[in-house]
C-alpha cells in the first residue's frame, strides 16, 4: 500500500473532476503528489522533499526536468512526473504517464505507480523526453492524416473506415480529432515541434487554422 | 448487383490464398491460377480447413462449406481463367511479372473482363500500363488474411473507366467486403499511415524514450487500440517491415517511411518478431498469428 498526500496547486487536466485517486489520498501520506498547473511552482515552493516516498508532480507538455532540474546538485532520486493522457476536450483516459530521471530510484516509481494503480490507472513508465509517449507517437500521424486528408487521398469517412477496419480502432483519427478539438491538437504539436525541431510535428494546415480561428475568438 | 459470375486469382500465395477464400465462399465460380502446383495444393488444404472451421464456429452452413469447395478450381494452365469476369493478381510484388502474367491474360481474356492488382507498393497506373486494358484496370488491395478482413482498397488507375470502376466496386460488395475508395497512391490509405507510424514506435525504443512493454500499453490504454505498435511489428515481422520501409521510402522519400537501423540489427540477431520467438517482446511458443 502505498499512501500519499495530495497539494493542489490550479486547475488539472489530470484531475479536473472528483476521482478515486484524489479520495484515496491521505493527510500524512508518505508520498507527495502536486496536482495542477502550477505543480512545478508548488515543487519549488516544497520543504523536505527528500523525507517524502516519492514527489510527484503534473506535468503539462513540459519535461520534469524543467522543475526538478538537471544539475549535479539539483538532482534529487525521488521525484517523478505524470500526466494522464488527455486529448483536447476529451475525458482523461485512464492511462498515467510516469516520468523519471535517469538518478530516480526504483523504489520511488514503483510506489508512486503503486498508488496510481490503486486507483484504478494503468501506469506507463518513460524517461523525460518530450511528449512523454503517446503524444510523441501519435501526433506526427494526426498531422499526415490531415494533410493527406486535405491532398484528397480519400474522404474523411473512408480514411477513418480504412483506419478503424484495417486496425481495429474504436475511433477513427479524423472523427476523433475533430470531436476532441483540431486548435488543442495545435498546441501540443506545435510545443512538440519546438523543442524536437521535427517537421513531422509542424502542426497541419487544418490544425493551424483551428488555432488562429480559436485566437481570434 | 454485380454482373460477375466467374472469378480468376492469379497467384495462390499468401493473400491469393485467402482472396480465393473469399470469393468461393461468396458463391463465385473460383479459378485459381499458380505456376507451382505445390502452391495450389496447400492453397487448397488451406481452404478446406479453414471453411471447415467456419463450420464448427457455426459461421458457415454445411452446404455453403460444399458450394465453396466446389467452386473452387485450381490450375496451372493460365487458359483456364479464359473464362473469368475478373482476374484478381496476388502474384510476386515485381513490376515485371505482373506485367507478363496481365500481357498474357489479356489475349486469353474476353474484352470485358476487368483486371485488378492486390499489389502493396507498385501504382496501379504503373501496372495497368502493361497489361494491354489501361481502361478496364483497378487496384483491390486486401489486408492480411483476406479471408477475414473485410477491408479492400479500391483505387482507379489515371485510365480506369467509370463503368469498370462501377462494376469493379458492386464486385466488391457482392465479395462481403468492405470497398474503400483511395488514389492510386504509394500504400494506398492503410500502409501509407501504419508504416511510418511502426517506425515511429521502433524510435522511440531506439532513443530511450521506454520499453516496448510501457509504450505498447500506453497505446492500448490511451486510444483503446487493441494492439500496441509493437507488438504488431511482431506480427508483421522486422524481415517484412524492411521491405515495406525500403518500397514506401523509395516511392516517397518521407523521412519517416525509412528503416530505423533497429530493425537491420534485429533481423541480423534473428529477432523477426512472434515467427523467431523474439521480436520487441518474447514469446513461448512461435505459432503464427491466425493459427
Ligand atoms: N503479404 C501481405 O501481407 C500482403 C498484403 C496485401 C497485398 N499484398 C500483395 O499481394 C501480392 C502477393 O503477395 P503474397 O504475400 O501473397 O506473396 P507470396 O509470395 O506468398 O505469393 C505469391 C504467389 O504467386 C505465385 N507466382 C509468382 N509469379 C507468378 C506468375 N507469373 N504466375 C502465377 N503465379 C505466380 C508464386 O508461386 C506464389 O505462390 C503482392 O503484390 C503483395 O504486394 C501482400
Amino acid at each position: 500500500m502505498s499512501t500519499y498526500r495530495i497539494r493542489r496547486a490550479g486547475e488539472s487536466r489530470s484531475f479536473p473532476v472528483a476521482h478515486p485517486f484524489l479520495d484515496l489520498a491521505t493527510t500524512d501520506g508518505a508520498g507527495i503528489v502536486l496536482v495542477g498547473k502550477e505543480a512545478g511552482a508548488a515543487y519549488g515552493a516544497l520543504m523536505a522533499v527528500d523525507d517524502a516516498a516519492f514527489v510527484a508532480i503534473e506535468l503539462g507538455v513540459e519535461c520534469l526536468g524543467v522543475h526538478a532540474g538537471e544539475a549535479a546538485d539539483e538532482r534529487r532520486n525521488n521525484v517523478v512526473g505524470f500526466a494522464r493522457f488527455r486529448l483536447g476536450s476529451a475525458e482523461p483516459s485512464r492511462l498515467v504517464e510516469l516520468v523519471r530521471q535517469p538518478w530516480t530510484r526504483e523504489e520511488a516509481v514503483a510506489a508512486a505507480r503503486a498508488a496510481f494503480e490503486a486507483a484504478d490507472l494503468v501506469v506507463a513508465v518513460c524517461n523525460d523526453f518530450p511528449g512523454r509517449i503517446v503524444d510523441r507517437l501519435v501526433r506526427p500521424y494526426y498531422n499526415a492524416v490531415l494533410r493527406r486528408h486535405d491532398e484528397k487521398l480519400a474522404s474523411a469517412e473512408e480514411i477513418d473506415k480504412t483506419l478503424c477496419l484495417g486496425l481495429g480502432y474504436p475511433e477513427g483519427p479524423l472523427a476523433l480529432l475533430e470531436r476532441t478539438g483540431l486548435a488543442a491538437h495545435y498546441e501540443v504539436t506545435q510545443a512538440l515541434y519546438l523543442s524536437l525541431g521535427d517537421a513531422a510535428y509542424a502542426p497541419a494546415r487544418r490544425a493551424q487554422i483551428a488555432h488562429q480561428r480559436a485566437m481570434a475568438g | 448487383m454485380t454482373d460477375i459470375r466467374t472469378v480468376g486469382v492469379a497467384g495462390a500465395g499468401t493473400m491469393g490464398a485467402g482472396i480465393a477464400i473469399v470469393a468461393a465462399r461468396a458463391g463465385f465460380a473460383t479459378r485459381v491460377y499458380d505456376t507451382r502446383q505445390a502452391a495450389l495444393d496447400n492453397a487448397r488444404a488451406q481452404t478446406e480447413g479453414f471453411l471447415r472451421k467456419s463450420v464448427e464456429r457455426g459461421k458457415l452452413k454445411a452446404e455453403q462449406f460444399e458450394r465453396a469447395m466446389a467452386n473452387w478450381q485450381g490450375t496451372t494452365r493460365l487458359e483456364d481463367l479464359a473464362d473469368c469476369d475478373i482476374v484478381i493478381e496476388a502474384v510476386f510484388e515485381d513490376l515485371g511479372v505482373k506485367h507478363g502474367l496481365f500481357a498474357q491474360l489479356d489475349k486469353i481474356c474476353a474484352s470485358q473482363t476487368i483486371f485488378a492488382s492486390n499489389t502493396s507498393t507498385i501504382s496501379i497506373t504503373e501496372i495497368a500500363g502493361g497489361s494491354g486494358r489501361v481502361d478496364r484496370f483497378v487496384g483491390m488491395h486486401f489486408c492480411l488474411p483476406a479471408q477475414l478482413m473485410k477491408l479492400v482498397e479500391m483505387s482507379p488507375g489515371l485510365n480506369t473507366s467509370d463503368e469498370t470502376w462501377r462494376r469493379a466496386w458492386a464486385f466488391c460488395e457482392a465479395l462481403g467486403q468492405q470497398p474503400v475508395r483511395t488514389q492510386d497512391t504509394p500504400g494506398f490509405i492503410l500502409n501509407y499511415f501504419l508504416i511510418p507510424y511502426n517506425n515511429d514506435a521502433i524510435r522511440l525504443v531506439e532513443q530511450g524514450v521506454a520499453e516496448p512493454a510501457e509504450i505498447d500499453k500506453a497505446i492500448k490504454t490511451a486510444l483503446g487500440y487493441p494492439m500496441g505498435p509493437l507488438e504488431l511489428l511482431d506480427l508483421v515481422g522486422m524481415d517484412t517491415q524492411r521491405l515495406l520501409c525500403d518500397a514506401m521510402y523509395g516511392l516517397t522519400h518521407e523521412l519517416r517511411a525509412s528503416c530505423p537501423p533497429l530493425v537491420k540489427r534485429m533481423i541480423a540477431a534473428g529477432h523477426l518478431g512472434k515467427k523467431t520467438g523474439r521480436g520487441f517482446h518474447r514469446y513461448g511458443d512461435s505459432k503464427m498469428f491466425g493459427a
